[in-house]
């Protein structure tokens, strides 16, 4: 099992911060190319590369790109979403600090795509130390005209703003992203009206994740026909991965898409650390499946739903050990949703409370078969009535986890000790 | 995109033209969806997701107060599932709402309540109630903030933001800690909440409501004090809806009854007092033309319109006109003239207003309101509240006879009855001013370029030969919108403006019953009706008892004592931003 480097091609290169250090390495040949076609080349180009989404869902992104190219305005922006909010995540993180002008690049070649001028980066709060290197790669490829007016004498302009957040989870979703960009709280706004046609500030807009962007800089310069050697058929090029918890080799990797889980975890991660046993795994972040260690033999690309609910998600692998407890991980991932709800619905706001309360109690030991019930009927409830993603996708792990490991909730349920949950009745997070 | 579009709800076929909702088009079909945070005079919030409804090949449901319908759309509303799930959300609801209905203001008027029991909710509480645990804020005199009892709807922070944009309202901290506040910490008096009432207006719950100040009226009563009250021009067109009978139903002689069956000793019409608000704020217009000062003059009969205008737009104060409200020029007028008149110790006398305004406690309560050497005006109470002591009082409202209203002021005119609506004050003004400046009577009384529900209407009035622009605004996102352009340089040339804080003028006012924007439009058509076919006379200076006030006491407009105790003056508020 190895890597292939793509998109952390330049990682172990200096200064890629400057323009000139990327062009060296073939940079910006993507945009120079992009400036040659149309708009909708450049879209067909994407079509036919099989670029997809990487910030989770999977969207094939010349789709995006056309709903924007066909909305009607004169003004429109590209947005990308660097908020990784999403726990355990940090591949942009990495990708944005070892080769920024790649994002860049693909940026403007998406504003290329849908005649946009603008672009604004929605950089996470808590990565202020990637804030001076985007800052410095953005005045380089204005000194070296890759970005600014009339970029290499094309008649084609971008520019490229940066926005920090200010540390909510919601503001990863889109809707609530442009509303914290507008200067607003960041909540979701109703749909329809779609982003592509009324999105930041109203106008057609087009956002898409650090590492989906990066993506087009590298199909633009090799070729669609290039990217259609890498990865599995649906699911074309490489794919960050993110692995943390309780492995060997923990960090960020560049795979082809469709590697298998198990062999990442085992093989190229060297396996569970200490010699302890695997308990569980969760792919694809905070509102991904946890999955028993049967579940994990599976391949890892956009479309495939392994049983107990595992999925690629954004690339995250958070891998548990048995020195934990499952209700705990449960419990503690409720914490998360319940600070990290918006409070603009009813479902989620107090949903997430209530069933982050019923599981305490559960770990507890004073839980009842009743209070199991709830939790299953009100995840069922937020999974469909939420007003936006982020609660839809709240009640993934706590049901996956009820369904893929049916002992632990009932041994808990009859008051068994668990030594686990036990030590944490000292809960620092009760007070979510 | 075509014009109708057919879709089935609950297996009916509903045809509705393109973009409508999915709740509009069941309801035009007489199919009931549940909502709550939904209201028919705000944008679509689609939070409270009590709505949802199932389409068919969607995975998710979706919130039939937003969502639009598309051709072949195939809508379920009502299935067990659909219902199960609204279950659910209310006991979400439930979970953070503290179950005091008995105690609440709001018992018996609670959207939650009623959507409770269309849910058929009479069952054991599925989750404990986790109270926020936050103080009851009753700084304020007009509004009291229960933030416990809060669902977050936030429909008070699109009535305070939006509509009104005063901004004395938002939503604060994240997931189950939700709420809604004034910013930082602040309470409400202390921010730039000018008390107009409309969040009460707003919201389902009892977490905003009218701050109760009948049981004074009550002590007041039993410690012996002669119990004087003034009843509001618009108050006539609402008391009986606040009773259950029809909107727009005017019961002026039977609320003259039903006071006096409560125990006030005299009931007196406020439009007596609008009419004497004509004859100074008329003059002092005329006064202004003639001597080259300060116009436009604005209105000052909104008391949250002039502290709307104290807090944010000081610079402009000299503009309003120094004439008290109605209720203000009342009260000093029962403490002296009609004391003098009557041989009561105005020490004795207990003065209260009934007034569709929250703001108007806020006004009796200004430490420079005592010219008549005691408190003005002891209490005002809201429509809402009489309406309460009536009901508290066992009187069958429908049932009684008529009573006037006691002289010497006796019945108001039909210009002082329309200060009720928008453009009212105008008009009423209009018809003085015309006929005091031209010499000549007044044939037209109707102004209609005045009237109406447009947010700023401007007009210019031929006062025989001289052209006088006026302009009339109500709602305070409408003013702030003409006191930006005033500032920017419009409007300049307008001799008069009109300012009402609340949409609709005071028919639309906090302390009316709870309104939709279909209520005001009712109420207004009964305010004008009475100024055109009910009342006897319909100019201010034609007015019996306002003869006679100037005749015995007053002199004339203007006059010393009228300076003293029909005029007033007004302060900057500007520190309360800056603090």
């Amino acid at each position: 099992m190895k890597e292939n480097l793509v998109l952390l091609r330049n990682r172990d290169k200096q200064n890629m911060s400057d323009a000139a250090e990327y062009i060296a390495t073939g940079g910006y040949k993507g945009l120079a190319r992009a400036l040659e076609m149309s708009g909708w080349d450049i879209i067909q180009e994407l079509k036919a590369a099989g670029l997809r989404g990487r910030g989770g869902a999977g969207f094939p992104s010349w789709l995006k790109l056309k709903f924007a190219y066909d909305a009607v305005g004169d003004t429109k922006y590209i947005v990308c979403n660097a908020d990784e909010g999403e726990p355990g995540t940090n591949k942009d993180r990495v990708l944005m600090l070892s080769d920024p002008h790649s994002l860049l690049e693909g940026m403007a070649i998406a504003g290329r795509a849908i005649g946009a001028n603008r672009g604004y980066i929605y950089l996470r709060a808590e990565y202020p130390y990637v804030l001076p290197v985007l800052k410095q790669a953005i005045d380089s490829a204005k000194k070296h005209n890759w970005l600014g007016d009339d970029i290499q004498g094309s008649g084609f302009s971008f520019d490229i703003s940066i926005r920090l957040g200010a540390g909510a989870y919601v503001c990863g979703e889109e809707t609530a992203l442009f509303e914290s960009i507008e200067g607003r709280r960041g909540e979701p706004r109703l749909r329809p009206p779609y982003p592509a046609n009324q999105g930041l500030f109203g106008k057609p807009t087009c956002l898409n994740n650090v590492e989906t962007l990066a993506n087009m800089s590298h199909i633009l310069r090799e070729g669609a026909e290039w990217y259609n050697t890498l990865g599995v058929e649906g699911s074309r090029g490489t794919k960050l991965f993110t692995v943390s918890g309780n492995v060997n080799n923990r960090g960020v990797y560049e795979f082809d898409m469709g590697i298998n889980l198990k062999e990442l975890i085992y093989d190229f991660c060297g396996g569970i650390s200490d010699g302890h046993k695997l308990l569980a795994v969760q792919t694809g972040g905070a509102s991904g499946a946890i999955i028993n260690p049967d579940q994990i033999d599976f391949n890892l690309d956009i479309d495939h739903a392994a049983p107990g609910g595992g999925r690629l998600g954004c690339g995250t692998i958070f891998v548990v050990d048995d020195t934990n407890c499952v209700l705990d991980i449960v419990r503690n991932n409720m914490a998360f949703f319940c600070s990290e709800s918006c409070g603009k619905c009813v479902p989620c706001r107090e949903g997430t409370r209530r069933i982050f309360l019923l599981i305490d109690k559960i770990c507890s030991g004073k839980g009842t078969v009743r209070d199991l019930k709830n939790i299953v009927d009100l995840a069922n409830t937020i999974k469909i009535a939420a007003f936006c993603g982020l609660g839809h996708s709240s009640a993934v792990p706590v049901l996956s986890a009820i369904e893929n490991f049916p002992d632990e909730f009932n041994s808990h349920l009859d008051g068994d000790y668990c030594a686990c949950c036990a030590r944490l009745e000292r809960s620092v997070i009760l007070d979510a | 995109m075509p014009e109708n579009v057919t879709l089935t709800i609950n297996g009916q076929t509903v045809t509705v033209p393109a973009g409508t909702t999915i709740l509009k088009a069941a309801e035009s079909v007489n199919i009931h969806i549940p909502t709550l945070c939904n209201h028919p005079d705000q944008a679509v919030k689609a939070n409270c997701r009590m709505c949802v409804v199932e389409i068919e090949g969607q995975r998710l449901l979706q919130s039939a107060c937003s969502f639009p319908v598309a051709e072949g759309m195939v809508v379920r509303t009502n299935t067990p599932h659909l219902i199960h799930i609204r279950r659910n959300i209310l006991d979400l609801i439930y979970s953070h709402h503290p179950l005091e209905c008995l105690t609440c203001q709001r018992n018996g008027s609670c959207e939650l309540q009623n959507v409770a029991a269309e849910l058929n909710m009479g069952r054991d509480l599925e989750y404990a109630v986790e109270s926020r645990n936050m103080p009851k804020d009753t700084s304020s005199p007009s509004i009291v903030r229960d933030p416990n009892k809060c669902i977050v709807c936030c429909r008070c922070v699109t009535a305070c933001n939006d509509v009104q944009r005063v901004r004395a309202l938002a939503k604060e901290n994240r997931g189950y800690k939700t709420v809604v506040v004034p910013p930082y910490g602040k309470k409400l008096a202390d921010t730039v909440c000018v008390n107009c009432g409309q969040c009460v207006q707003a919201c389902p719950v009892g977490a905003l409501t009218i701050h109760d100040d009948t049981s004074r009226i009550y002590e007041a009563y039993d410690s012996g004090k002669i119990l004087a009250i003034q009843v509001a021009p618009s108050v006539r067109t609402t008391i009986a809806e606040a009773l259950g009978e029809d909107v727009g139903t005017v019961s002026t002689f039977r609320l003259v009854t039903a006071l006096k069956q409560l125990g006030f000793h005299y009931v007196f019409d406020s439009d007596f007092s609008a009419d004497l608000t004509i004859m100074e704020e008329g003059s002092e217009l005329l006064h202004r033309i003639k001597t080259g000062g300060v116009l436009p003059m604005f209105t000052s009969c909104c008391p949250a319109w002039v502290k709307f205008c104290e807090t944010f737009y000081p610079k402009e104060l000299p503009h309003l006109s120094s004439a008290k409200s109605p209720q203000q020029m009342f009260g000093p007028v029962i403490k002296t003239y009609f004391a003098e008149k009557n041989g009561i110790d105005p020490a004795n006398i207990f003065s209260v207003s009934v007034m569709p305004c929250t703001a108007k406690k806020f006004e009796c309560q200004r430490p420079e309101f005592n010219s008549s050497g005691y408190r003005d005006v002891d209490c005002s109470i809201t429509v809402q509240e009489l309406g309460r002591m009536i009901r508290a009082a066992g009187i069958d409202f429908a049932s009684l006879p008529e009573t006037p209203f006691d002289n010497p002021f006796g019945l108001g005119s039909g210009a002082g009855e329309i200060f009720a609506a928008t453009g009212g004050v105008m008009e009423a003004a209009l018809r003085t001013v015309y006929e005091v400046y031209t010499g000549k009577t007044l044939e037209a009384l109707e102004f209609h370029s005045v009237r109406g529900l447009d947010g700023i209407k401007e007009a210019v009035i031929d006062l025989d030969g001289t052209e006088v622009k006026v302009a009339v605004v109500h709602s305070l996102g409408k003013t702030r919108e003409f006191m930006d352009r005033f500032q920017a340089g419009e409007f300049r040339d307008y001799a008069f403006v009109e300012f009402m804080a609340c949409p609709g003028g005071c028919i639309g006012g906090g302390g009316n019953p709870i309104r939709t924007w279909d209520k005001v439009k009712t109420r207004t058509e009964s305010v004008y009706k009475q100024d055109s076919e009910q009342l006897p006379v319909r100019k201010s200076h034609e007015q019996e008892g306002i003869k006679l006030i100037y005749k015995e006491y007053l002199g004339e407009p203007l006059s010393e004592r009228s300076e003293h105790l029909l005029h007033t003056s007004y302060i900057s508020r500007a520190d309360i931003i800056r603090s």
